[in-house]
């Protein structure tokens, strides 16, 4: 690891702040700090994402990206900082977000369907009691064709492909009909079809004037799903716009100073699960 | 059949049938959730729990045991964490060292007391005193609609009822949040469910289970029935509803043929003395889990990536 000098630029890195919220931000975090063990995940970060916007959370493996989403939402125990989500505490904004975690963090193997899956997402409505009715299922049904996956409702979700499963994730956060939808890692290793598929999902979401923020790896396609962006290493690095924050010197303090094109390449794909993180040839 | 059916068989039969029901239905989560291993740990530190628990009060009542069953649980996972940091073994490992050495040491406990005094040995830890729990009172089925005969039933049999009863209602209740939090522990937080609260509660009400089944039917069939019902039960169906049915059907089918076969199979085979029901019961679930494990059509796992362009 080139933790060494990784730290060593962030003591150089300039640390702009990010822009002034106007009314409730869907999702503000100040000083967010996190460690697993000793080991520091995320240090400080203050962040501001405005309303409406396709937010993209972009760094190298292991800059904290999973984990500033987790601990945003408490998933993740933070050591310090605050989180609103719409003005509020999480606990109190239950309902308003829609969190799809990592695919490789469930068992797929679970005795479950694909309808039933994305059923989940109707819990707070259903609470512990609450009949499933005709209704219910008609829109969780709505839910899977919005992602193309109507055909395979009634399948057990291990014997999907990860692509149908990455968009049977995706329909039942749409199941939940939140204003904020958290996503980590949306693309990852899923085909080029689906992730097409998923973006004008998320890109449909944002027209509806809600709220998307994705953890994201790929910086060639940055600019062309998302319009706002967090830069993080550890540390924030950068938060605006997504032209004005995808400068190389922003990209080079994100993934490590003075490396090269090759070298930054390696250095962000490595052990990542999708591959290229640095330029769209190696993607 | 008739009356002596009733008189000796009917309640311990039941009374299996129960035992291994209350107890398969935690293990169907405890089996999802990769956590089988936990549910052999409770399964057996119950042993030395309950020993000392009644050690210390004199009595076989239902709460000092299930104290000391669950403070002989939070005492192994101490064990267990101490032994995996010391040791530098791993946590399966762990696990297994500290469970198997408990059980042992609660088997010694069991013998070195002496207690004469009550009904607590070591055949019955073991085995359990299924068979033994007659309904002496009853003169055949219309002892059913007889209150005073139904009033000397084994006390066991409504106290196993009200648990599988308990363990029936509590999953229905909790369905939802169970499934969930099993299924997806990241996406459960962040609808707001206690997921701390329900992986707790799931050890908490398997450990309720295995102290209940633990008086009447000893620690064999607990630790058969928490893993055996829902494994062969998952072999059989991709669907968590059918799953949990069909492991009470299976926990109640091995805790039926189990028991007849104990009962009669030795004579059937020209024997002359029944043989343990409890170790016979475990034997069957068992070999259910084989037949499914060899003929269940959801066996094979792990299929994903059929990779169908979309």
């Amino acid at each position: 690891m080139n933790l060494a000098s990784r730290q060593e630029d962030f003591a150089l890195a300039a640390r702009p702040d990010g822009p002034p919220a106007s009314g409730p931000a869907p999702l503000e975090a100040r000083g967010l700090s996190v460690s697993y063990g000793v080991k520091p995940a995320l240090i400080g970060v203050d962040a501001a994402f405005p309303s409406g916007r396709m937010v993209a959370v972009i760094g190298p493996n292991g800059a904290g990206k999973s984990t500033f989403l987790k601990a945003a939402l408490g998933l993740a125990p933070k050591i310090a900082g605050e989180v609103e989500i719409f003005g509020e505490p999480v606990d109190q904004a239950y309902g308003r977000f829609a969190y799809v975690p990592q695919r490789a963090s469930v068992d797929w193997d679970f005795p479950t369907q694909a309808l039933d899956v994305v059923s989940m997402g109707l819990y707070r409505e259903l609470g512990l009691m609450g009949r499933f009715r005709g209704e219910h299922r008609r829109r969780a049904m709505a839910a899977l064709e919005r992602v193309g996956m109507a055909d395979f409702a009634d399948r057990q979700i291990g014997r999907l492909s990860g692509g149908q499963q990455q968009r049977v994730f995706l329909a039942r956060a749409l199941a939940q009909e939140a204003d904020l939808y958290l996503l980590d890692e949306p693309f990852a290793g899923v085909d080029a079809a689906t992730e097409r598929a998923i973006v004008e999902v998320l890109k449909g979401l944002q027209a509806e004037g809600r709220t998307v923020v994705c953890v994201h790896h790929d910086l060639a396609t940055a600019q062309e799903y998302f319009d706002y962006a967090l830069l993080l290493n550890l540390r924030k690095i950068a938060e605006g716009p997504i032209r004005e924050v995808l400068t190389i010197g922003n990209l080079q303090r994100t993934y490590g100073g003075r490396l090269t094109g090759p070298q930054l390449a390696a250095f962000g794909a490595s052990g990542g699960a999708s591959g290229g993180a640095f330029g769209g040839a190696g993607g | 059949m008739g009356e002596e059916f009733v008189r000796f068989s009917l309640a311990p039969l039941l009374i299996g049938v129960l035992a291994a029901m209350a107890c398969a239905l935690p293990g169907n989560f405890l089996l999802l959730r990769r956590q089988a291993m936990i549910g052999d740990a409770i399964s057996h530190v119950v042993l030395p729990g309950i020993v000392v628990a009644f050690l210390l009060t004199g009595s076989v009542t239902t709460w000092p045991m299930m104290l000391g069953a669950l403070g002989a649980a939070a005492l192994s996972a101490v064990l267990i964490e101490l032994v995996r940091r010391f040791g530098r073994v791993e946590p399966g490992a762990a696990m297994g060292v500290v469970f198997t050495t408990l059980f042992a040491l609660g088997v010694l406990m069991l013998e070195r007391a002496n207690l004469g005094r009550a009904h607590l040995d070591v055949q019955h830890a073991l085995y359990g005193n299924l068979e033994s729990l007659m309904w002496l009172r009853s003169s055949g089925w219309s002892s059913l609609l007889d209150p005073q005969a139904l009033a000397r039933l084994p006390e066991e049999l409504p106290r196993m009822a009200g648990v599988a009863g308990l363990m029936g209602l509590l999953t229905l209740v909790f369905w939802r949040p169970l499934k969930i939090a099993s299924f997806d522990e990241g996406f459960a937080r962040s609808l707001g469910i206690p997921v701390r609260g329900v992986s707790f509660g799931i050890v908490l009400a398997a450990a309720a289970a295995c102290v209940a089944a633990f008086d009447a039917v000893g620690s064999i069939i607990v630790i058969a029935m928490l893993v055996c019902p829902p494994a062969t039960a998952r072999l059989m169906t991709d669907r968590l509803s059918t799953q949990v049915w069909l492991s009470l059907g299976f926990a109640a089918f091995a805790a039926t043929a189990g028991y007849v076969l104990a009962g009669y199979g030795p004579i059937w085979l020209g024997g002359e003395h029944a043989v343990s029901a409890a170790g016979m019961i475990a034997t069957v679930a068992g070999l259910t889990l084989g037949i499914a494990a060899l003929c269940g059509p959801h066996r094979r796992r792990d299929e994903a990536g059929e990779s169908q362009p979309l």
